[in-house]
């Protein structure tokens, strides 16, 4: 038990700390691929506590729930962050949550974030909020088929029994598996606003749409909506990784020494994660906004498909 | 016991509607008529509760009402109580919330005498045993809010809506008296008892032609895609504490009313019922809520979003009625539960956004999203409640609607234990299209929000507006307080809906209290769980703490100034978005599909001062194709039989004489 707790509060820690470095590490990356320098690794952390020094610049009408909505959404962020096995599956309070409702609690996030682009009353926060709105109508329905053909693998929508169930040698590849995985990856670039969908380092307003719906944000708030999309991108990483990349994840009931290998594992996953993903970053352009129902349309239809594979192939 | 207190109370709304009459146009009317439906409503929803939890069947009562020979049947089994209880809940509500809108009601004549018995029928819908009481109910469930409907009659289109309504309830009842003319079979029985044990063994045809009638009758009262036409037009025209009556509740008891007929007194849970209702239900639940987008009338898209989730009930339903007839008891346990669940959540929180929307009208004169703005500042605490309610229905954790929407996903996952292949591939398809409503959803109702209450006022009435009075405050929040109670420990609700799922369809859900720290575990051997309150839990803390420390060790300096215009001083609050900005986006996608969007804009030539135009045309498809036709049809029959009018005596008496030839005939040809 002790362990257990142990083991739940240095996952929450550890997403926390490492978060910042992660997008760091992708900047960096960009930045290399690109010949240019880039900014230190540390750079996300500087900017973080700078922020957090700041005074907050709030717009003249702006309403309590603007001023709320950055810890609601750093609170859901996280706390859906803190479920998705990273270093060890056995999570303490694992069963609070399983996958689907840990998609539910970025929906959370997402529509609180919505609402606070609308509440100063300007273009660009309506803008912003509408495009993410549709982004997610469309995202949503994909993520949950990839999740519904994992559950049909793996019996549960528990995120910890799905991992568990992947590091059994009896999985093998699928063509499901397969399918699931281009899917779930056109799904993590779309709800993290990354290129293609989106550009997180963009100000050019008709572009934005994250970046947006923050722009009347300042000081400590835009600090912590920085975490929380950090947080964001570590846990679809993580996400990828315990699901399709279980390698060297700590069972429940593992040593100490298990979980230092599982913690290396997990770094050297999302290392790689943030590599591919700068190299698609560099690599694509940004889609037209009217474009993007295709791009998730495209998802959608691959994890439909994954699924009604899955009957099919259990037939045979 | 139950059953004979909840009886009285309906004759009890009677006399208050009968008071109504008398009392309407004095100052004490009001308190009276609704202060002693309150009073009733709390003493049915003890009744009711009791039977629910209490258990212990209650014996039938036989009144000496209605038909001689037979008499009026009332019976209170576990499906019946637990409607009772959202009758019961939403009604009182309703009531403690009329304390105070009642107020402003131009015409209280016309409201006050229709409103207790609005409640008193919809009881005696859920209560009745038989045939021909449950008809009656029905038909005056049907009148009484159409009376309501009409209350507010100098506007055109509130006539236009009571007469679509009407011609709706009529065709719908006309539907359901078919279906017990079936189901009563050759020995014409009336009571539900006898249908029940002469149902057993029927044939597939019959079975088959009793669903579509129900689902004609019921169906249409429910608002299922293609019949809920009168629904976005009715519901809103009544005044707003009878809209979440009649949204929230009475859509419910049309579905108590589909259950009855088809679960129960048929027995019907075949294979292929339940692939007509998933078709119906998720077609009902993406069309209403893309309706809704589009919506810009504050009611008319709550009316909309209501189309959505009767449809989720219903392809909750019909996963229920696939799993029960291939003989997986707990799965079409669980689906059952979710679907109940989620009619008793809708009813929660419907009824809460129906008096937000009556609040804000209240406060401001206007229904139009594209004139409101600001609210949060001037109204604080319908605010509040309002932003529970638009959470709880777009489904989003740690409120009921996702409790319930979650149960539904996980009976969804349990489909390859269908025998059916077209199930099977069907069921997943399901599931994505319940996921887009409820994406969709959650769109919707943050451009209700962000348009309706955040942003600057776009109207000076918007600007002016004072907070409501206390009954109405009340009301919404202890509906609030409902629906975060029910997303905070589902597995109470669960397990008080076990015994209806146990009387219908002989199985239940796994208790769910034994369930350490009040989390819910559907399926015991798949272990998926989910614990609403440990969420909620974790993100005050979490939130809690990030706040304290930033706050603490950082810095809480604030500021304020104009927000960033690109430059531009002075924006004016007409440059915000709009509800059909918001919209635009989504409409882009799924319009040209569904509604034949058509967007126009018109740009002067340069140089030209003339304002730029834009223009947008949406088209009900369902309206153009089916009912359009219908009403011309309609039309031109009665065009032609007008020449029977003016008939010579000769004719008249050939026609009679025609009829009476070609009736012996059938006579003589049938024996």
């Amino acid at each position: 038990m002790i362990s257990d707790l142990l083991v739940q509060g240095a996952q929450m820690a550890l997403v926390l700390l490492l978060a910042p470095l992660l997008t760091g590490f992708v900047r960096k990356v960009k930045a290399r691929l690109q010949r240019r320098r880039g900014p230190s690794l540390l750079q996300p952390y500087r900017d973080l506590l700078r922020l957090t020094r700041k005074e907050v610049v709030l717009a003249e009408n702006a309403s309590w729930l603007f001023r709320a909505v950055p810890y609601l959404i750093f609170a859901a962020t996280w706390v859906a962050a803190s479920l998705v096995p990273t270093f060890a599956t056995g999570l303490v309070f694992s069963w609070s949550a399983d996958l689907i409702a840990i998609i539910a609690l970025l929906g959370t996030a997402r529509f609180f974030l919505a609402l606070a682009g609308m509440d100063v009353g300007t273009a660009f926060g309506g803008l912003g909020s509408s495009r993410e709105v549709m982004i997610a109508s469309l995202a949503e329905p994909a993520m949950l088929l990839i999740v519904f053909s994992l559950a049909l693998l793996a019996g549960s929508t528990q995120l910890s029994t799905v991992a568990t169930f992947m590091t059994e040698p009896g999985v093998g590849l699928r063509v499901t598996l397969g399918m699931a995985l281009i899917a779930l990856i056109m799904v993590a670039v779309a709800e993290n606003g990354r290129i293609p969908i989106d550009n997180p380092a963009t100000h050019l307003e008709l572009t934005m749409v994250h970046e947006a719906m923050v722009l009347e944000y300042s000081g400590r708030h835009l600090a912590m909506l920085e975490l929380a999309a950090s947080l964001k991108l570590l846990l679809y990483l993580s996400l990828i990784a315990c699901v399709f990349l279980p390698w060297g994840i700590a069972t429940a009931g593992a040593g100490p020494l298990d979980a230092l290998v599982g913690v290396a594992a997990w770094l050297a996953k999302l290392a790689a994660g943030g590599l591919l993903l700068a190299l698609l970053e560099t690599v694509t352009a940004k889609l037209r906004v009217f474009r993007v129902p295709e791009f998730l349309g495209a998802a959608l239809m691959l994890g439909l498909l994954g699924t009604l594979l899955l009957f099919v192939s259990r037939s045979l | 016991m139950s059953l004979l207190v909840v009886l009285c109370c309906v004759a009890a709304l009677l006399g208050t509607a009968v008071l109504g009459v008398a009392a309407a146009r004095r100052p004490a009317g009001r308190p009276l008529v609704y202060g002693a439906s309150l009073l009733l409503c709390l003493l049915v929803l003890a009744a009711a509760l009791d039977r629910l939890l209490g258990g212990g069947a209650t014996p039938a009562l036989t009144l000496p009402l209605g038909l001689p020979w037979i008499g009026a049947r009332f019976a209170l089994d576990p499906l019946a109580a637990f409607f009772l209880v959202v009758v019961a809940l939403g009604g009182a509500a309703a009531s403690l919330y009329g304390l105070g809108y009642g107020r402003h009601e131009e015409a209280p004549q016309r409201v006050l005498p229709f409103f207790p018995a609005f409640l008193a029928a919809m009881t005696l819908v859920v209560a009745a045993a038989d045939a021909f009481s449950f008809l009656l109910s029905w038909e005056f469930m049907s009148l009484a809010s159409w009376a309501l409907v009409m209350a507010h009659h100098h506007e055109a289109e509130n006539r236009r809506a009571g007469f679509v309504y009407l011609v709706m309830a009529s065709f719908g009842t006309l539907s359901l008296l078919l279906t017990f003319g079936l189901l009563a079979g050759p020995g014409g029985a009336y009571g539900f008892a006898e249908m029940r044990a002469a149902a057993a063994g029927g044939h597939d045809v019959v079975a088959a032609l009793v669903l579509a009638l129900a689902l004609l009758g019921a169906g249409s009262k429910a608002g299922l895609v293609p019949l809920h036409v009168w629904l976005p037009l009715a519901h809103p025209a009544a005044p707003s504490h009878v809209s979440g009556l009649m949204s929230g509740v009475m859509t419910k008891v049309a579905i108590y009313g589909f259950l009855r007929i088809v679960l129960d007194l048929s027995g019907g849970a075949t294979w292929w019922s339940g692939i007509v209702l998933l078709c119906l239900g998720s077609a009902t639940a993406v069309i209403g809520i893309l309706h809704a987008l589009m919506e810009s009338d504050l009611k008319r898209l709550l009316a909309y979003s209501t189309i959505e989730n009767v449809g989720v009930i219903f392809a909750g339903l019909g996963l229920a009625f696939a799993f029960k007839a291939d003989g997986l008891g707990l799965a079409a346990a669980l689906a059952l539960t979710a679907a109940l669940f989620h009619a008793l959540n809708h009813s929660l929180f419907k009824s809460l956004l129906f008096f937000g929307a009556g609040a804000v009208m209240t406060a401001t004169g206007e229904r139009d999203l594209e004139r409101l703005g600001g609210l949060i500042h001037r109204l604080p605490v319908t605010a509040v409640v309002a932003l529970a309610g638009c959470l709880a229905i777009s489904a989003l954790p740690p409120l009921n609607g996702f409790a319930s929407e979650w149960l539904l996903f996980q009976a969804v996952l349990k489909s390859p234990d269908l025998a059916q292949w077209g199930l099977k591939i069907l069921v997943p398809a399901v599931g994505g299209l319940l996921a887009l409503a409820a994406a969709l959803a959650a769109a919707c109702f943050v451009k209700l929000y962000g348009v309706g209450f955040l942003g600057r006022p776009r109207s000076p009435a918007a600007a002016g507006a004072r907070e409501v009075e206390r009954w109405m405050l009340a009301a919404m929040l202890g509906l609030a307080a409902l629906c975060l109670a029910a997303g905070l420990l589902p597995g109470l609700v669960i397990d008080g809906l076990a015994p209806v799922t146990h009387s219908l369809l002989g199985a239940a859900m796994p208790l769910q209290r034994e369930v350490p720290w009040l989390s819910i575990v559907p399926i015991a051997e798949s272990r998926s769980s989910y614990n609403g309150l440990l969420v909620f839990l974790f993100m005050a803390i979490s939130g809690g703490l990030a706040a304290l420390a930033v706050h603490r060790l950082a810095s809480r300096a604030l500021r304020r100034g104009p927000a960033w215009g690109c430059g531009f001083p002075d924006a004016v609050p007409a440059g915000q978005y709009s509800a059909a900005s918001f919209a635009q986006p989504i409409r882009r996608v799924f319009g040209p599909l569904l509604f034949a969007a058509a967007e126009r804009v018109e740009m002067p030539p340069p140089g030209s001062l003339a304002p730029a135009r834009f223009e947008l045309a949406l088209t009900d498809r369902v309206w153009e194709t089916l009912y359009a036709p219908l009403g011309r049809a309609v039309g031109f029959a009665a065009d032609r039989l007008n020449g029977l009018q003016f008939l010579t005596i000769r004719r008249y008496l050939s026609l009679v004489f025609l009829a009476l030839v070609t009736l012996l005939l059938v006579l003589a040809l049938w024996s």
